[in-house]
């Protein structure tokens, strides 16, 4: 009987083939290594991909930034709107950020590329959060319920339930992610029903007032929010990136992810703990974007055609700030028809998941 | 050594498993072989540690599975299910490759790569290599799964069914790999197979699991005998001794 092969150290190991299976000779070897990518082809191919989207995003962003200022290029007075509208740039390039990289995250975990962190009823719950502070305190409290504080609390509820939901799965003996998400499934669909109640008994103006908070906008967005926005998105995302190797392997399944040496369920609830901070902070800053992850998922998928998380998550935040901006820019600047921009986006998401659906074959 | 110490699982006040205390010694091929339900998949997870033991101990290569980082333990036992979640844009060498994640953490270096192309040759895949998982056919990518699994290159390796959807030529080259490895590359293999000629023909060892716990143990030619399989299998079955050749089990 041979001694079984240690795996102590690798090249310990390689040497072993010289005995009866003959090593790839050289040339071989040295051609036949294992990347990101299926073919060189595709290598290439991405490389193209990520230029040509940072030089659309500098396009829209410098677009955002300086088309139709009305004062000279290069003046002092242009530079001061210009940074005025530096503050809607940094909201979509945070809003990208959190949608694509909480949205790639959840579905990889939950091995399930047709649903979102939203599912988790985190829309359900701003907007039921928005619906009673009119409901309870009229028009002035709608007003009332900006800042820095109304963000924060915002953002705790949120994070709060979720928190409660994940804590649930951590403990319970046969709790398990399908059941959590149809429970936070149930919860957002009560919590929406119970707002959808209260909006029936606002006055007409107390409801328009609403309903443009119920639309994601950038507009919504403060820069008094950055301090706490900002570092949590930070961290977050980086945490996400940092985790990019073991998402691989967790994206083969929980018992290929635990053979492999990975703690399928530690990094199962450290990744949707990151995701939903990522989309509660997305969505205090700016409301509800429901397709928006699931169009630049979708989208980043199929952009870099590969199954590396490192390969994915830029794919996925660029083609969000090119969507997002792009849209801006050109419902700013070619219809002139600021503020629908979410309709415009959760179309395009829509139809773009009605077509995954139906040839779910490429997802 | 893989040394189960009265394991045991309860699926519900009914159904339980085990205890089981079985000593399987280090090298060579041991085949789990049992009527459906009685427990082999279940004994074999959980040597895995992929599902956790009610009652009991197990020690692989001295290190008790339930208390060993799971990192640590992926380096001394590989494990391969039944069903696989596949993802789509993943090549064969890709998921080979991942195979060498206990070691490299996910970045693989020149010899990581060698060792991956070691084990596409050694299971047959050089052509298939390139190709993404989803253009597979079944046999195929059970190949690709056992090649991962061997490029862990831990000592000890379980498999529960891999002949599943293989056909005849496909199970026959499948199991010349499997002992290869064995013989060759010095694994110790546990492997469940539910076609008891195939367990009789390569594996060194049997272990025959019926109602939840270990009811023989033994080298096929102590175990392929007619009253043995009978009572086991609750079938009659009739043990064709040929010259030459392993002992062949009829049931028509």
């Amino acid at each position: 009987m041979t001694e079984p092969v240690l795996a102590t150290s690798s090249r310990a190991v390689a040497t072993q083939f010289d005995g009866p299976v003959e090593p790839p000779d050289l040339d071989d070897s040295q051609r036949r290594t294992t990347g990101s990518f299926a073919t060189a082809k595709g290598r290439r191919r991405y490389g193209a991909v990520v230029v040509g989207l940072v030089l659309l995003a500098v396009l829209f962003a410098a677009g955002l930034l300086g088309w139709g200022n009305p004062m000279p290029f290069g003046t002092a007075g242009f530079w001061l709107i210009a940074e005025r509208r530096l503050v809607g740039v940094t909201v979509m390039l945070i809003v990208a950020i959190c949608q694509a990289m909480a949205t790639v995250g959840f579905q990889t975990v939950t091995n399930n590329r047709i649903i979102t962190p939203s599912i988790i009823g985190f829309e359900s719950l701003y907007r039921a959060i928005q619906t009673t502070s009119v409901y309870l305190f009229g028009l002035g409290g709608l007003v009332a319920f900006t800042g820095l504080w109304a963000f924060s609390l915002q953002l705790a509820i949120m994070l709060g339930l979720s928190l409660a939901l994940y804590g649930w799965l951590l403990s319970g003996k046969y709790a398990n992610l399908q059941v959590m998400l149809l429970i936070g499934i149930i919860t957002g669909g009560g919590l929406g029903s119970v707002a959808s109640f209260m909006q029936r008994l606002l006055t007409p103006s107390e409801f328009d007032v609403l309903t443009a908070r119920m639309f994601g906008s950038v507009n919504n967005a403060d820069p008094s929010y950055f301090p706490i926005a900002i570092p949590l998105v930070v961290v977050s995302s980086a945490g996400l990136w940092l985790l990019s190797d073991r998402l691989n392997v967790v994206a083969l399944g929980r018992d290929a992810a635990t053979g492999l040496g990975v703690a399928y369920k530690k990094n199962l609830i450290v990744v949707l703990i990151l995701s939903s901070t990522l989309i509660a902070t997305s969505t205090a800053l700016v409301g509800p974007m429901t397709f928006f992850g699931f169009l630049v998922a979708t989208l980043a998928y199929q952009l870099a055609d590969s199954y590396d998380h490192r390969r994915i998550f830029p794919v996925a935040v660029l083609s969000g700030f090119v969507v997002l901006s792009g849209a801006y820019f050109i419902l700013n600047h070619v219809f002139y028809a600021a503020g629908v921009v979410s309709i415009i986006i959760e179309l395009i998401g829509g139809s773009v998941f009605l077509f995954v659906l139906l040839r779910k074959g490429t997802l | 050594m893989i040394k189960l110490d009265g394991v045991g699982k309860d699926y519900s006040t009914d159904v339980t498993i085990g205890p089981i205390d079985l000593e399987i010694p280090q090298g060579g091929i041991t085949a789990l072989v049992g009527p459906n339900g009685a427990g082999k998949s279940t004994m074999l997870t959980m040597i895995g540690r992929l599902l956790r033991m009610d009652t009991g101990a197990i020690q692989v290569a001295g290190m008790n599975v339930a208390s060993t980082r799971s990192k640590d333990l992926a380096k001394v036992l590989s494990i391969l299910r039944q069903e696989n979640h596949f993802v789509t844009r993943l090549t064969v060498r890709q998921l080979i490759g991942f195979g060498r994640f206990p070691h490299s953490g996910g970045r693989l270096n020149v010899a990581d790569e060698q060792i991956i192309s070691h084990y596409v040759d050694f299971l047959d895949l050089r052509e298939l290599e390139g190709r993404f998982l989803d253009q597979l056919s079944g046999g195929q990518r059970q190949r690709a799964y056992v090649a991962m699994v061997l490029a862990q290159e831990t000592p000890y390796v379980l498999l529960d069914e891999p002949l599943n959807n293989l056909d005849i030529a496909h199970s026959v080259r499948m199991m010349r790999h499997l002992r290869r490895a064995a013989d060759e590359l010095g694994r110790t293999i546990i492997i469940v197979l539910h076609d008891i000629n195939f367990a009789a023909a390569y594996a060194d060892r049997i272990c025959m699991v019926k109602d939840g716990v270990v009811a023989r143990f033994g080298t096929p030619a102590e175990l392929m005998r007619q009253e043995v399989l009978s009572e086991i299998f609750n079938t009659k079955i009739h043990v064709v001794e040929r010259q030459g050749c392993a002992p062949v089990a009829v049931y028509f």
